[in-house]
């Protein structure tokens, strides 16, 4: 078999996305645009209460509404409550504290389901709410991570502690680095509770068919194969006879298509009441029912020789992580002991972390969880320990930088069983992308502006590095099939959470088959297409999806070779492919269309244990208005190496679109709670996310000198990257900008009356010593 | 969060809204751009029996300039006040001010009348007419009376309006040539409501010291309001850098103030202050048409 010999070019091409002309065109197929006959709807009755005891539960009231059919409740469930599956992480000691689909006896947080309304509409399912009368007797509140450390009010009184789990990260010995170290400082550090906030809320159409004992469920995303094995085992059914079913998805952002209590409970309404169920989620509702993330507390040393050369870091990360241990809930607090440390060479490494349950909703990952929390915490270390050592801090982090000859460069080590427990960045030179960012963003003219007021507002500059995960294993299937007009269909159990995994996946394939972009069509998002799927986190989609693509694409040429050489009375080696066609050396060739009849198809999975490691850098300028504390971004620039670029249009919008993110995580969002357990930004009125007009300078740069070596396509996962560094280069800047004031920024988000408040601060201690 | 029941009316006269809505003993409520009535509703904070829409009443939403000042029809909506140009000359404050409430797509539904009626203490619109001294037309079913802005405003979502009663248009008293104005305020993203707003106007004697001054706050407290201690520190002096940064002083600590989760007292007084200073200096160091 020879290849093809004028190959295509549309790996690393900018491939306009195929998704984009149906989304502008308003011809999106959300989940909400499913509707099946006969189907009735759902509300969720959540719990006022933070933490208490159901005494009684009295339906009758809204079961006599007309237009009700059911009011299920715990009690309705039979047998045993299913809980909530852990995915990642799944340390059996932590099983207690997952969460039941459907509150049993205890509500542990505002909005915790605690009955399900069926009726003829939407509207009606709602009204009847309010007659659906819950008994609860309060219990304690824990409302914050000190009260959750007194143990004085327990969540779960049999698992004797609100502290759910440790984690620890090693490396080298901390202790004897920090003996005699030249400089120490302690740090407290703080990230806020905030949120995922995919613009479209969930939503979930269950349809079971008793007749062919098959339940369908629309709206799924993400993880479809695993949360397909979950609700099959918690119905008692084949997994087999049970279909999950991807839509278009307006945003994952890792908290999208996790399995939640309502992927049981639209399922199980389907499946008592023999008619299709929906459901969808308002954005009240999604404030408090979907994960939460990021709310962490570090008190970190970091310990210097006197050139900055930094010997260890050590310390303790508190983290909020609300009421159960959910499918990921322990992955954030697991990442921030071993990745705090980042691109930077810290020979010794000792952070404990500890995870504890407080009365809010349940934490989960958003977008680089932990890293854009590690990454905070280091680069103000870094950058505070710079101007105590009365260094430059571009300088500083040049001398720790991991170097290219340092490769592969190993991370702290977990102390508990886990497939990652020892991982290393893979390739790179951090040194050209931190340095290509300082150039691209004027770095040499822009840092002379230090700390300087111009017209009432305070310049300051920062500038970081950061790693970027991706590619988590195991495995990954396609599956390239022939088809009988000619076109190639590529089955992939990846998903699309809006990240463009149909563009992507198909320029990989009409790559690697030489046919032109058009001929190749991608379907994902069920879990019929392929024999089983491990997801989209983690940045691994086109890493692990691709690559199966990719070996995949092999034995698929050789059966179009075989196919061919049997209609042209060849040998199989003798046939070249090109242009569609088979051709045989006489010249005589035979269309691929015509071969469809042989069944042309084949699956491969990749399989992976190591991680890739994307790098970069970020530069940020900003100008901080002391009067209102406001902050105005004016230019943020980040340089990042992905290995292989195989879109540079659809990586480009997700470096935009993570760095907005990653602005309204440091500047805006917060989930608010009073000390009484209520969460208080019930709508997008009061929990402020970035509009488009707030960060209008943002500029990324893509390379791709330094491919994985890990994966045949030699790429890494890049739909992260974008956030992670915000926090800590955008908060630096703050800091430099008010460094005449000595304002020290601790916490965020910097919203303005924070801003302003750690100036006054700072104004009244000046006062008192004048 | 969908909408709780109600009925729906539409009439087509002033006289068939005010009976529709005191028929219903202060259960039904008139409907203008809906862009606070249906939140509200949806939220389930508010469950009226019967919506009255005043859509269809002709005549509502003018903007008249008359000898005794501009007119606007309680049902002008925000984009009509933005975009007439006769306004700049006429009444430049109200002209500015708009500008600053919520985005275009809710500017173009949004009428003043809503605005006023339902009172919002981080709204633009009460706190300038406290500040310009408009004056308030509300038809009833029997009787129409006029009130001034300053009693309207009762309390947070809180007015005089009585029950059947309709908002027809506001007054704005005639804005003097050479008159200094500026508007200020300050929100987390443009478009939302203000953590804190300063609407101020003053004339000028001949020597240049300021007479007939205006200061109004808004985002403060339960209600918006004129700020006497600033406004009388600044009468008859004249208006220069110095003068305003001591009466943005004067203002932090005269102006009443509470907190909530986006913001707490101590910044809510710092931030008047602040806004005060500079809608001053703004105001002096605007050039004057001759
Ligand atoms: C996202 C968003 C942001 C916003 N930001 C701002 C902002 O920054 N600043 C700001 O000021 N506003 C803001 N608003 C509110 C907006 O300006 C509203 O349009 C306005 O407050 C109400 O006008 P409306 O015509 O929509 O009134 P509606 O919502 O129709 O009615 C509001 C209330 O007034 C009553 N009412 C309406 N018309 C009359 C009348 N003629 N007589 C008596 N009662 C009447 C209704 O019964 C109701 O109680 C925002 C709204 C949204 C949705």
């Amino acid at each position: 078999m020879a290849t093809a010999k004028k190959g295509n070019r549309l790996i690393g091409a900018p491939v306009e996305r195929v998704e984009d002309l149906r989304f502008l065109r308003g011809k999106g197929n959300y989940v909400d645009d499913q509707s099946l006959p006969n189907q009735v709807y759902a509300a969720i009755l959540r719990s006022s209460v933070p933490h208490g005891r159901i005494r009684g539960i009295d339906k009758s009231e809204a079961l006599k509404m007309p237009g009700v059919h059911a009011v299920i409740t715990a009690a309705d469930i039979g047998g045993e409550v299913p809980v909530i599956p852990i995915r990642l992480q799944p340390l059996p000691e932590v099983f207690p504290l997952r969460q039941p689909v459907i509150a049993v006896d205890r509500v542990r947080y505002v909005g915790e389901p605690v009955a399900v309304v069926i009726a003829d509409t939407p509207g009606l399912a709602e009204d009847a709410l309010e007659f659906v009368e819950v008994d609860i007797e309060p219990l304690p509140v824990v409302a914050s991570r000190k009260t959750s450390a007194t143990d004085a009010s327990l969540l779960f009184p049999e698992y004797k502690t609100n502290l759910a789990k440790k984690f620890t990260g090693l490396k080298g010995d901390a202790a004897a680095a920090f003996e005699g170290a030249h400089y120490i400082k302690k740090q407290r550090l703080s990230v806020q509770r905030h949120m995922a906030l995919p613009m479209e809320p969930r939503g979930l159409l269950a349809d079971w068919r008793k007749d062919i004992k098959r339940l369908t469920v629309y709206g799924a995303g993400k993880v479809l194969f695993f949360n397909r094995r979950a609700v099959a085992q918690m119905l008692g059914l084949e997994e087999n006879s049970v279909e999950l079913v991807e839509n278009d998805i307006g945003g994952g952002f890792g908290a999208r298509g996790e399995f939640y209590p309502e992927d049981f409970l639209i399922p199980f309404s389907s499946y008592s009441l023999g008619r299709p169920v929906k459901w969808n989620e308002d954005r009240r509702e999604n404030l408090s029912a979907m994960n939460h993330a990021r709310e962490m507390e570090a008190e970190y040393e970091i310990a210097c020789d006197a050139d900055g050369t930094i010997r260890g870091i050590r310390g303790h990360v508190d983290v909020d992580n609300g009421a159960y241990i959910r499918s990921n809930g322990l992955t954030p607090p697991r990442n921030v002991a071993q990745f705090t440390t980042g691109p930077y060479r810290i020979p010794n490494i000792h952070i404990d972390v500890s995870v504890r349950l407080t009365n809010k909703t349940p934490c989960g990952t958003y977008r680089a969880p932990g890293r854009f929390e590690g990454s905070f915490f280091i680069e103000r270390m870094i950058e505070i320990a710079a101007r105590d050592l009365g260094l430059d801090p571009v300088e500083m982090r040049r001398k720790n930088l991991v170097t290219v000859d340092e490769m592969p460069y190993p991370m702290a080590t977990m102390q508990h069983i886990d497939p990652y427990t020892d991982t290393e960045c893979d390739s790179g030179n951090f040194h050209i992308t931190f340095d290509r960012c300082l150039k691209e963003f004027g770095w040499d003219e822009k840092v002379k502006l230090q700390g300087r007021n111009i017209d009432g507002r305070y310049h300051g500059v920062a500038a970081g590095c950061f790693i970027e995960g991706g590619a988590a294993g195991p495995r990954e299937s396609a599956r390239l099939k022939l088809e009988s007009d000619g076109t190639i269909s590529v089955f992939v159990g990846s998903s699309a959470v809006g990240q463009g995994l149909e563009t992507v996946m198909g320029q990989i394939a009409a790559d690697m088959l030489a046919v032109p972009f058009e001929r190749v069509r991608v379907f994902h998002g069920s879990t019929s297409y392929v024999r089983e799927g491990f997801g989209s986190y983690h940045s691994r989609s086109t890493v692990m999806g691709g690559s199966a693509i990719l070996l995949a694409s092999a034995p698929f040429k050789e059966k179009l070779c075989k196919a061919a050489a049997r209609r042209l009375n060849v040998s199989e080696q003798e046939i070249t492919l090109i242009d569609e066609r088979a051709v045989a050396p006489n010249g005589a060739s035979i269309e691929w269309k015509a071969l469809a009849s042989d069944d042309i198809s084949a699956e491969e999975s990749f399989t992976n244990t190591k991680h890739t490691y994307a790098y970069g850098a970020h530069c940020c300028h900003v100008a901080v208005d002391p009067g209102t504390g406001h902050v105005e971004v004016l230019d943020y620039v980040t340089v990042e190496d992905v290995g292989k670029i195989i879109n540079p249009l659809t990586l480009h919008g997700q470096v935009i679109g993570a760095i907005v993110q990653g602005l309204g995580s440091t500047f805006m969002e917060h989930l608010i709670y009073n000390e009484d357990g209520q969460l208080l930004t019930g709508s997008l009125a009061d929990y402020v996310v970035p509009l488009a007009d707030d960060y209008p300078v943002i500029r990324g740069i893509t390379l791709d000198d330094y491919p994985s070596p890990n994966n045949p396509l030699g790429a890494k996962g890049a739909g992260e990257g974008g956030i992670i560094a915000v926090g800590g280069v955008a908060s630096n800047a703050v800091a430099n900008a008010l460094s005449s004031l000595q304002v020290e920024i601790e916490e965020l988000p910097l919203t303005p009356p924070a801003v302003w408040a750690s100036i006054e601060k700072q104004r009244l201690v000046e006062g008192t010593k004048n | 969060m969908k909408l709780p029941p109600f009925e729906y009316a539409s009439p087509r006269t002033l006289q068939e809204a005010t009976t529709l809505l005191s028929k219903h003993n202060g259960d039904a409520r008139p409907i203008a751009g809906g862009q606070s009535l249906l939140p509200l509703m949806a939220f389930r904070l508010a469950a009226p029996s019967l919506l009255v829409d005043l859509a269809n009443i002709p005549g509502l939403d003018r903007i008249e300039i008359r000898d005794d000042g501009v007119h606007v029809g309680a049902l002008t909506r925000w984009c009509q006040i933005e975009a007439d140009r006769r306004l700049t000359a006429a009444h430049p404050l109200l002209s500015e001010a708009v500008k600053h409430i919520a985005h275009y797509q809710i500017r173009n539904r949004g009428t003043i009348g809503g605005s006023l009626a339902h009172a919002d203490p981080a709204a633009e619109m009460p706190a300038l007419a406290i500040t310009c001294g408009a004056e308030i037309t509300i038809a009833g079913a029997k009787v129409s009376r006029v009130l001034a802005a300053k009693d309207f405003i009762t309390g947070p979502l809180e007015t005089a309006l009585e029950p059947g009663e309709v908002i027809t248009s506001i007054r704005f008293p005639k804005w003097r040539s050479h008159r200094r104005w500026a508007f200020q305020e300050f929100s987390k993203r443009r478009g939302d409501f203000a953590l804190g707003g300063v609407a101020l106007h003053f004339d000028e004697d001949a020597q240049g010291h300021a007479s007939e001054v205006h200061i109004g706050v808004f985002g403060t407290g339960d209600t918006p309001g004129r700020l006497s201690a600033a406004e009388e520190f600044v009468r008859g002096k004249k208006v220069d850098a110095g003068l305003a940064q001591a009466a943005g002083n004067i203002a932090r600590s005269a102006v009443r103030v509470a907190s909530d989760m986006h913001a707490g007292a101590a910044y809510r007084q710092a931030l008047i202050g602040t806004l005060i200073e500079r809608a001053l200096v703004e105001a002096a160091s605007r050039a004057i048409e001759e």
